[in-house]
């Protein structure tokens, strides 16, 4: 292993982690804008730390939704990280307290990044790396963006409220276009989920639909679970891609 | 409030801890992955959906649709995350003076 190849690895993990760590002003100004106050969004981004998750916690909010429902849509999109973590316990191989603190950092981009490296010491550098940097933006950046929020007028406020759909579109998009895994049922179960969502709006608690169009997912894994047992491992997308989101 | 965020943020973390503790087997078996991998794409669909056309309990066409037809042209065009939102922000801001 040599200097040049930890600086490299160095290098890709800072840019990756303050590139993506800045999206953290969209979610500052989402949350405060869904009834959040700065502290709250800023305890979201410092302790949950997963960013698809907070912006599923505090659109659920911003629709009317309740407690229950906003908390179990953001968890179910947090499961995602579990995977994450059983594809990097090997390479990273930390025990004790390290592996506790680490698991705070393991989400979407930090894996996609260490999960390049094949070394123990290269992936823990560019875990570490991306992990911080990351980390330390997301948090600053929330601040920022939440604080900016609070003196918008109403015209800023239509903005933001067209910005949290947008945001969720940025992150569904990488699903749905060519080169994404399991395109054709992730199509599928993306309109399905939009579907069920829609139609149950009238009838069900506000966010109680979010949580019920995860059963869209249904549609895919009845018609093609012979296709899974052939997948190599959890697909990860290659965070240098053209549709980076947040963490 | 606290009490969602602070367990929303607890069950986050327990998540991501089970997944550098426990044995593979049992995260996977490949129908689970699967639904783990296909799960985001239904829920962000519906956020997409409930939040672009919906006002408290009723589907209700606005400002925001301009905004997220802008979004969607923004992201074929493969523009990066902040600039999709500023385009949204922007169109839904102009949306909502022209029609309101």
């Amino acid at each position: 292993m040599t200097i040049s190849e930890r600086r490299g690895v160095v290098r890709d993990g800072v840019g990756l982690g303050a590139a993506v760590g800045l999206y953290g002003v969209a979610f500052g100004a989402t949350a405060t804008a869904a009834g959040l106050s700065v502290w709250q969004a800023s305890v979201l981004s410092l302790l949950m730390f997963t960013g698809a998750s907070q912006f599923a916690l505090v659109g659920v909010l911003a629709a009317g939704g309740g407690p229950f429902a906003a908390v179990g849509s953001a968890l179910l999109l947090g499961t995602r990280n579990s995977i994450y973590g059983l594809r990097l316990a090997d390479v990273l191989s930390y025990r004790g307290w390290r592996r506790v603190a680490a698991a705070h950092w393991v989400i979407d981009e930090t894996t996609a990044i260490t999960a390049r490296e094949t070394r123990p010491e290269l992936a823990r550098l560019a875990f570490v790396s991306s992990g911080s940097t990351l980390f330390l933006f997301w948090n600053l950046s929330t601040v920022a963006g939440a604080l900016g929020a609070q003196s918008f007028g109403p015209v800023l406020q239509a903005a933001l409220g067209s910005v949290v759909p947008a945001a969720f579109l940025a992150l569904l998009w990488p699903r749905l276009v060519r080169g994404a895994d399991l395109l054709r049922e992730q199509r599928i179960v993306a309109l399905g989920g939009a579907v069920i969502a829609l139609a149950l709006t009238p009838v069900f608690a506000p966010g109680l639909q979010i949580i019920a169009a995860a059963l869209a997912v249904l549609l895919a894994i009845r018609t093609g679970s012979h296709e899974a047992e052939a997948e190599a491992g959890p697909q990860v997308k290659d965070p240098r891609g053209d549709s980076g989101g947040p963490a | 409030m606290w009490i969602v965020v602070i367990s929303a943020a607890v069950g986050a973390y327990l998540l991501k801890l089970a997944g550098l503790s426990v044995p593979p087997k049992v995260l996977e078996r490949p129908l689970i992955r699967r639904a783990v991998e296909l799960i985001p794409a239904a829920l962000l669909a519906a956020l997409v959906a409930v939040n672009a056309l919906t006002t408290e309990g009723a589907i209700v066409l606005d400002f925001r649709l301009a905004a997220l037809a802008a979004a969607a042209i923004a992201l074929a065009l493969r523009a990066p995350f902040l600039v999709v939102l500023v385009v949204a922000g922007g169109a839904g801001a102009l949306g909502y003076v022209v029609a309101g």
